[in-house]
């Protein structure tokens, strides 16, 4: 094959398709490289490089928001014509709804996270170049976790967030516990990658392929004629041990036990950081591992990368958009109709099948196909047949995840009972909330196979979750932040009356663990409303609906069960008596910290009663079950 | 649009919590406690006048809304889009049910305002949190969507919580948190209900006319804009689930409701819903088992906590089970008619002999609400319990028309009897019932007060109680004679142990226990609120018209549909799935009579 035929799509691919639908991350690198720079050269350094960071995040912000409201059907653009799914450097990643809402969300929390860490003055000035350059890292990995669509990417996806992780963890320098902290992460952390990546080696060698939506196209055909032997053993075990490194990540139970530790050890601000960030993309990459493996795209698996191609450059060369555009349109139609008639016929046509199209291809589209071959065999199925072919490997999702969320659930919930410190607490607070978040995922999964119009708002249900716990998990951080300043400890036993001298922050602190127990009119409600909403629409079907509505009415129990330690915080602060030796010193709302806190637990209620913009949006990701 | 009832309602509504939050800023500093005090109590006075506005004809209404007595339909009803994604609403209206429990719920409000006058610790924090509370119990009332009314359901947890829990009693703590898991746990299997029902309905199963009725389809609109609205119903391709509760009711009342061919976990689903719901409610109400938060939160409560919880918080559990469990469910109202009648009485039975028991006298009030609320359950339940036998509703209607008219008359019986055990606890500072006795030479106003309120709970005729208790023993004739012979015989229990307290309390020797220099006649403050819940026992005793004039159009148009529902649906299935076995019968009747005829026998 001539270097230059392949080479050109792949340079068209990267600089015009994916390029600019990575804006996002290349802003955080820049930022990255930016920071580092300050710190060396010398005219720069009495520069603040959290300033810099700053900056940067907020051109990430600003990006990602572009990107979200551009997508089709967005409310702020009506007549927008954005990419709805865009594979992105030939299938590594994807750019569709999830990895728009995600990426905002992401960089959305840097930009309320950089106002934290000012306020609470952890990372002092000799450290912070440091702490942002981990941070603005680990955000980074995290959105390619939120966009990941291939199983290498999966894996350095997760390893670029976790690797700044464990040092953010150790970042109290000359503290036992922080050090302990990090070791142990970074050790519980390699363990699971480890294992993880057999698990991808697993996966990818039975499926030949470590393209999910390829993958999910294998493995539809193997439901549909069987699984050889040995194979469904094989997956089952890849499938597992890709649980694992996800687990971890999610720190779902049983490989939770780092959180506690890491939380309690690390300064409150990277607990906020690691609850919130790493979980929000934990949660989106299950999504996107869980749905991609068990439930079709809605294109035909070969045209991915070439429709994009397509798209882009009709974009460019604007003298040749109509004819070729319009070439290249009724060219994918005729395919389409082929590839139809295949597999009404389900003929075992492959060659046949691939002469047909490519002689109706352009050049850049047939080496584009070459790009992702494997998957030209699953145009042969249409999406209903694979849907129906994946029944199996779904339903082992669905039970897996299930298992995985009603056990992390309730551990999370029984565990933060003994708790004295409160940023254990929040670990199996986070824990719990991982657990349900679980839930709706298991959900989805469920709902893809047979109904992805409900899907969709399970999707969205987990989607909206995610956006209220950002601010529920950094108000409760914040607050501990705070106080641990003032109080200098983060025993609650500490917190003891609080509500004498410092109400106005007792009554915001109320109003975030009251939204995590999920009481309306809160946002932590809606978002449990919604999930538990999509468990009882997927309790009616008839493969899984026994598991998920086994799941509900665990997920129902676990909530009274989380009321106790939630309120036993609050109790502490309002009913207890101070203890006599604590200083007079007050946290009054009029102060910088308090504003800052007032303007995080604002949203809280406000996405508790006017949920439906941010619902709108959360819709719009879960758009990317079709 | 322009919805005629919107500010009305949204004002009495939402003034105490708007006034919550302005107390919470720091515009009012905390020292102020008198302004304070004033300002809570002139909102629920300006809430309370209002509600009174719209209900009693004679008072011309309010910002142009009247409620029409006599009028069974759902009226004033205020419609706006909230979350368009669930098909949520703002949909609020009072019928003859909720209209006479929002003005108690206002009234009690003002009442307890008063009496929370010498609550001397955090007072700021207990008038916003005893606001919150109000805007809490009123927005149950009055929501018509069944999110709305969760929301609202849920809103008055945390206040109570906080309430009991920081101005209570010694075990204050437990009780609070005892209150609040009870309560959770019943609304969490209450929300399971709400999302069942809603994934299985479709508003396009309804007529036109229903769309309209049930305000799916707002009647406000002009004939255009309604057919618009009932076509883009119709247009939709998959089912248009909704939270509106008269929608619900409509669905679950048609013939082959999707309510009763869902089957969930192999139970038809309104037998499930009505069981979930069911159980929200009764713990609530609350009886027997699910009981027990309810004394150690009436005992640790403050006096004015107290009262608004039995006069108010106890309702909104028969109102729930009245408005949502019987319309929408009507088929597990009928399966489970033994199981809400028997914890009727089971807890009309085990809450008097437990309120026997008791040495503390606060306790003895609490578990006679357990045992009077017993009566509402039974009223409830032989509305559906004497289905199969005849379709005749008025029968039925007396047994709800006894419940509602239970509650509203125990509503002020009970907070009567809670706020003269007040009165008696902020003199001696005890309530041990062994150690008091004489009151009635050291306060004689107050005791005959305390003995006219504690009469109206006991059921005395022309008292308040008796109306209630009569209906509901009477109407429970109809569908078990064991059941309805229970429950007279308790009225024996009640006066028992009614009587019994008022002789170890108000009768006998002069009080020598502690605090005795303390027995000082009611003040003034004390006397405006005892007064108005005597006269109020005694008016309702003596003329309880003026409240069936409410209730009945509502109540009975309700029965009257669940009657017909039951011969024309519910039964009519049942004879479907009989068939042969009928006609067999009728051939065999058939045979009989004509050997009758053949044999010459002449029958009369």
């Amino acid at each position: 094959m001539n270097p230059a035929s392949f080479l050109t799509p792949v340079l068209h691919d990267t600089l015009q398709v994916s390029l600019p639908l990575f804006r996002t991350e290349l802003a955080l690198a820049v930022t990255v490289v930016l920071v580092l720079l300050v710190r060396m050269l010398p005219g720069l350094r009495r520069l603040d490089s959290g300033v810099v960071a700053l900056g940067g995040i907020l051109f990430a912000a600003w990006y990602a928001w572009s990107d979200l409201r551009g997508l089709p059907g967005s409310p702020w653009m009506p007549d927008a014509v954005g990419p709805e799914r865009v594979e992105l450097f030939t299938g590594l990643l994807v750019f569709d709804p999830l990895t728009a809402f995600l990426r905002f969300l992401l960089t959305g929390f840097l930009v309320l996270f950089a106002v934290f860490t000012r306020i609470t003055g952890i990372p002092d000035r000799e450290d912070s170049a440091d702490f942002n350059v981990l941070v603005l890292g680990a955000t980074l990995g995290m959105c390619l976790m939120a966009s990941a669509n291939h199983l290498l990417a999966v894996f350095m996806a997760v390893e670029m967030a976790s690797v700044p992780s464990y040092a953010l963890a150790g970042l109290l320098k000359g503290r036992r516990t922080s050090s302990e902290a990090a070791l142990k992460y970074a050790v519980y952390g390699a363990g699971a990658a480890g294992v993880m990546l057999y698990g991808i080696s697993l996966l990818a060698g039975s499926l030949g392929t470590f393209h999910l939506p390829t993958a999910a196209a294998r493995l539809a055909e193997m439901g549909i004629v069987g699984f050889p032997e040995g194979a469904a053993l094989v997956l089952a075990l890849g499938g597992l041990m890709v649980g694992v490194g996800l687990a971890f990540k999610l720190s779902a139970v049983p490989f939770h036990f780092w959180a506690p530790d890491v939380f309690e050890g690390a300064s409150a601000e990277v607990g906020g950081f690691l609850s919130v960030a790493s979980k929000a993309a934990a949660v989106a990459l299950l999504v996107r591992v869980a749905l991609g493996l068990s439930s079709p795209v809605a294109l035909e698996a070969d045209m991915v990368p070439a429709a994009s191609v397509v798209l882009h450059h009709a974009d460019e060369a604007a003298a040749e958009t109509a004819e070729a555009g319009s070439s290249v349109t009724q060219a994918s139609a005729s395919q389409r109709r082929v590839a139809a008639q295949f597999a009404s016929l389900k003929q075992d046509g492959d060659g046949q099948e691939g002469d047909a199209s490519n002689s109706e291809k352009p050049a850049t589209e047939a080496a584009a196909t070459e790009i992702v071959a494997g998957a030209t065999s699953a145009a042969v199925m249409s999406v209903d047949e694979q849907r129906i072919g994946l029944a199996l490997p779904r339903y082992f999702i669905v039970a897996l995840i299930a298992f995985m969320a009603a056990v992390t659930c309730t551990l999370g919930n029984l565990g933060a009972y003994g708790q004295t410190n409160i940023k254990r607490l929040l670990a199996y607070s986070t824990i719990a909330h991982a657990g349900y978040l679980m839930m709706g995922v298991a959900a989805a999964v469920a709902l893809a196979g047979s109904n992805p119009s409900m899907a969709v708002s399970a999707v969205a249900a987990v989607a909206f979750y995610l956006a209220t716990y950002v601010f529920m998990n950094v108000s409760a951080f914040l607050i501990v932040a705070v106080l641990r300043n003032r109080l200098r400890s983060e025993e609650i036993a500490s917190y003891a009356g609080l509500v004498k001298t410092s109400p106005g922050l007792v009554v915001l602190m109320g109003v975030v663990l009251v939204s995590l127990i999920g009481l309306p009119p809160l946002a932590g409600f809606v978002g449990k409303f919604l999930i538990f909403a999509s468990l009882v629409e997927a309790s009616s079907l008839p493969a899984e609906g026994s598991i998920l509505s086994a799941l509900l009415i665990v997920g129902g129990v676990n909530t009274v069960l989380s009321l106790f330690y939630y309120l036993r915080v609050l109790k502490v602060m309002t009913f207890d008596p101070p203890p006599s030796d604590r200083p007079q010193q007050s946290v009054g709302l009029v102060s910088l910290s308090g504003a800052a806190i007032t303007a995080f637990v604002v949203p809280i209620v406000i996405f508790g009663v006017f949920w439906s913009g941010l619902y709108t949006l959360a819709h719009l990701a879960g758009g990317i079950v079709s | 649009m322009s919805q005629p009832a919107f500010w009305p309602l949204t004002l009495i509504l939402f003034l105490p919590a708007i006034v919550a939050f302005v107390l919470s800023l720091p515009i009012i500093p905390k020292a102020r406690e008198e302004l304070i005090r004033w300002i809570a109590l002139a909102t629920t006075a300006v809430v309370f006048v209002i509600s009174l506005m719209l209900a009693v004809p004679a008072l011309g209404g309010f910002g142009g809304s009247q409620f029409a007595v006599g009028d069974p339909a759902m009226q004033m009803v205020v419609k706006m889009p909230w979350i368009d994604a669930f098909g949520i609403e703002y949909l609020l209206g009072v019928d003859g049910i909720s209209m006479p429990l929002v003005v108690l719920t206002t009234f009690l409000s003002v009442l307890a305002c008063g009496a929370s006058w010498n609550i001397s610790k955090h007072v700021k924090a207990y008038f916003v949190l005893f606001l919150l509370l109000e805007t809490g119990m009123i927005g149950v009332f009055i929501s018509l969507d069944f999110f709305l009314f969760y929301v609202f359901w849920e809103v008055m947890l945390l206040p109570m919580y906080f309430l009991i829990g920081i101005w209570g009693g010694p075990r204050r703590e437990y009780a609070a948190i005892k209150f609040f898991l009870y309560t959770l746990l019943g609304s969490v299997l209450m929300l399971l209900a709400i999302l069942m029902l809603y994934f299985n309905s479709d508003v396009k199963l309804l007529s036109d006319d229903q769309l309209i009725a049930t305000q799916v389809v707002s009647p406000l609109l002009d004939e255009a804009g309604q057919a618009e609205a009932i076509a883009e119903i119709k247009a939709a391709d998959s089912a248009v689930h909704t939270f509106n509760l008269m929608a619900l009711a409509a669905i679950g009342q048609l013939p082959d409701s999707p309510f009763s061919q869902v089957e969930v976990f192999g139970t038809r689903l309104e037998v499930l819903a009505f069981l979930l719901l069911l159980i929200g409610f009764v713990i609530k109400v609350p009886v027997v088992p699910v009981h027990t938060w309810l004394p150690d939160a009436h005992v640790e409560a403050p006096t004015p906590i107290s009262m608004i919880l039995a006069g108010v918080l106890l309702k909104l559990g028969g109102y729930g089970i009245i408005r949502i469990c019987y319309p929408i469910c009507p088929g597990g109202g009928l399966e489970l008619a033994w199981l809400v009648c028997g914890l009727g009485v089971v807890s009309m039975v085990y809450g008097a002999f437990a309120a026997l028991a008791q040495k503390d006298f606060k306790r003895m009030v609490a578990y006679s609400s357990v045992s009077h609320m017993g009566y509402v359950m039974l009223g409830l339940g032989v509305w559906s319990a004497v289905a199969g036998r005849e379709y005749a509703w008025e029968s039925w209607a007396q047994g709800v028309n006894g419940a509602m008219f239970q509650m509203l008359a125990h509503g002020i019986s009970s907070a009567g009897m809670f706020f003269m055990v007040g009165v008696l606890y902020d003199r001696v500072h005890h309530r041990n019932l062994e150690e008091f006795g004489g009151i009635f030479g050291r306060m004689p106003v107050y005791a005959g007060m305390a003995v006219a309120v504690f009469f109206a709970g006991l059921g005395l005729p022309g008292l308040c109680g008796f109306i209630g208790e009569v209906l509901v023993t009477l109407s429970a004739w109809n569908y078990s004679y064991t059941l309805a012979a229970i429950s007279a015989f308790t009225v024996i229990l009640t006066a028992g142990y009614i009587l019994w307290a008022i002789q170890r309390v108000y009768l006998g020797a002069e009080y020598r226990g502690p605090h005795e220099e303390a027995l000082t006649p009611m003040n003034s403050r004390e006397l405006a609120i005892a007064t108005p819940l005597v006269f109020l026992a005694i008016v309702f005793g003596v003329y309880p018209q003026s409240l069936f004039d409410y209730v009945t159009p509502s109540v009975n148009h309700q029965v009257e549909t669940l009657a017909a529902w039951t011969r024309d649906v519910h039964d009519a299935d049942v004879r479907d799935a009989n068939g042969e076995s009928d006609i067999e019968q009728t051939a065999h009747q058939a045979a009989v009579d004509h050997v009758a005829d053949n044999s010459g026998v002449t029958t009369p």
